[in-house]
């Protein structure tokens, strides 16, 4: 049964205006329907519900607006439906245009940080180890669990602002100690070495990760050495689309995994998954949708957004050359402001490369309407929400295969033991 | 029959054909929020209308944007009457409670267990308030 404080009670009633008594009933009913016995206080928010998915939503964030609600913690944004820092052009109806602009002015008028970004915790959004957050978006709630150690549930559109301005979150799931412990084991020790050490292992394995997981929480052993946080940002991302993971542990690299009897509390795995080469191969086709084609009409990568070492990467893998077809680079403000200080982002346009900052060409209508256009991709995200979401089909690559591809215009493969 | 559930979000007697899904639904990607068509391509009930009916949901998954979409179908008139859960889940029944604040006509929302679901399917439905469901 939930109990609030007064002060809470009192804020719920109108204390601190309307805006502020709106979010916190939201954040008590939900509290309510989860069986929450209290409300925790949440160190910081990161918000999802700034993406435009009809007018009931922008009218929802000015109603706030008006009933002069203000965030209480640090909110940072997630991707909006429109570019404002980008030079891709969207091809939103001025209507939707318009009501995606009043919703985005709206999250910052309640004092949100225009970060615009999918991976806040690469724009210096890092919560401490332990400490309580409400975050939303399924790969940022994925890292700040698993990578960060920080706790959070999956917070939806409306919760999360609502709890960013209310200051506090329902006390249940990933909150609580006793729901982040292991209750899987994922087993990657038959790989290879260079395998399990490779950027295009990862997608593959979270797919494996969300379709054996589902919600739960798994251990994954025999990852000691091989990570970045790279590899870990693109493991998550693809977890949380193929299932969904909250959070994952990998004994001996991420924070509440010294070892993997740790993470299991000292307990058996209800169940254990062993790599094969067999399973491995099976989560890379799925990946893909395209079939048997060299075409390629665009290559998109950065879902998440990508860091500024990836770009890196992209520019010396394309070592001066024209691209073929374009090369959707989706980023966020924290890495195109420093490539444009460093004078790197005209070059890489000049190149063929088309920015895509502060959205991404899955949440709004970017890429032109071709018919039986091939989408290639390094992201494990991509791959799974391109296909409904685009019309494009999908072809699933490394990151120097869709430079290859991108500078050919059609699929170039490198060879790769999969085993 | 009559059955009894459990109210999670309450509100107005309701009535209407009983939709039962026979597999769980991401909202947001599988229902049209401009009309509540089911346009998951992989989903048995594709094509059929979720505006207006019962809707029985055997379970929900996928993104957390499911209350965006709710929330949508509501403010377009495009909602189901009730709606009925096999557990409660926060994402999508956070469509309704924001609905509320908005001051907008809110479907009252129940919990029903998957397998009662089965047998009200296609059968047309009074919900009252306080959760006792009569099939005609």
């Amino acid at each position: 049964m939930l109990e609030l404080t007064a002060e809470e009670a009192a804020i719920a009633a109108g204390s601190e205006g309307p805006g502020a008594a709106m979010a916190m009933r939201i954040v008590a009913e939900t509290a309510r329907l989860m069986g929450a016995p209290r409300l925790l206080p949440v160190a910081s928010a990161h918000i999802d519900g700034a993406l435009y998915h009809g007018d009931s939503g922008t009218l929802f964030a000015e109603k706030l607006v008006e009933g002069g609600a203000r965030v209480a913690i640090r909110s940072t944004l997630n991707v909006g439906a429109l570019s404002p820092a980008g030079c891709a052009a969207i091809r939103l109806p001025p209507h939707q245009r318009d009501m995606a602009a009043r919703m985005m002015r709206a999250y910052e008028a309640m004092g949100c940080e225009p970060s615009w970004t999918c991976a806040p915790y690469q724009a210096g959004h890092r919560p401490a180890l332990g400490s309580d957050v409400a975050w939303g978006e399924s790969n940022a709630v994925v890292f700040c669990n698993s990578v960060l150690g920080a706790r959070t549930n999956r917070y939806g559109d409306f919760l999360d602002i609502a709890c960013a301005i209310a200051g506090r979150a329902p006390d249940y799931g990933l909150h609580r100690p006793e729901n982040r412990v292991a209750t899987l084991l994922i087993d990657a020790r038959p790989l290879s070495q260079a395998l399990r050490a490779s950027d295009v292992f990862y997608p593959v394995l979270g797919t494996l990760l969300g379709r054996f997981a589902g919600t739960a929480v798994a251990v994954i052993e025999g990852l000691q050495g091989c990570t970045t946080e790279d590899r870990l940002k693109a493991l998550g991302a693809a977890s949380a689309s193929a299932g969904g993971v909250g959070l994952f542990h990998i004994a001996g690299v991420t924070p509440e995994a010294p070892d993997a009897l740790t993470a299991l509390a000292g307990l058996a795995p209800r169940e254990t998954l062993v790599l094969t080469p067999d399973r491995v191969g099976d989560a890379l086709a799925g990946l893909s949708t395209a079939g048997e084609t060299d075409r390629v009409d665009a290559v998109a990568i950065g879902s998440p957004h990508l860091s500024l070492a990836e770009i890196t990467e992209v520019e010396q893998r394309l070592a001066g050359r024209r691209l073929a077809v374009p090369l959707y680079v989706n980023t966020g403000r924290h890495v195109v402001g420093p490539l444009e200080q460093q004078g790197r982002r005209a070059a890489l346009e000049q190149a063929g490369i088309v920015f895509v900052v502060d959205t991404c060409v899955v949440v709004t209508p970017i890429l032109p309407e071709i018919d039986g256009a091939v989408l290639m991709t390094n992201s494990g995200k991509f791959a799974h929400y391109a296909p409904g979401n685009t019309g494009y089909a999908v072809t699933y690559g490394s990151l120097a295969e869709c430079v290859e591809s991108a500078a050919a215009g059609r699929l170039v493969r490198e060879p790769r033991a999969w085993c | 029959m009559v059955l009894k559930a459990e109210i999670l979000i309450p509100g107005a007697a309701a009535s209407g054909r009983c939709l039962a899904l026979t597999a769980p639904i991401s909202f947001w990607g599988g229902v049209d929020p401009r009309s509540g068509a089911i346009i998951d391509a992989r989903h048995p009930e594709r094509g059929q209308s979720i505006a207006g009916t019962v809707l029985a949901l055997p379970g929900t998954i996928g993104s957390s944007s499911a209350s965006a979409v709710l929330l949508e179908l509501v403010h377009a008139g495009h909602a189901p009457a009730a709606l009925l859960l096999d557990a409660p889940d926060a994402i999508l029944l956070l469509g309704l409670i924001v609905a509320r604040e908005m001051g907008w006509p809110v479907p009252p929302a129940f919990r029903l267990a998957a397998r009662d679901q089965i047998a009200l399917a296609g059968r047309e439905l009074a919900v009252s308030s306080d959760g006792l469901i009569t099939a005609n």
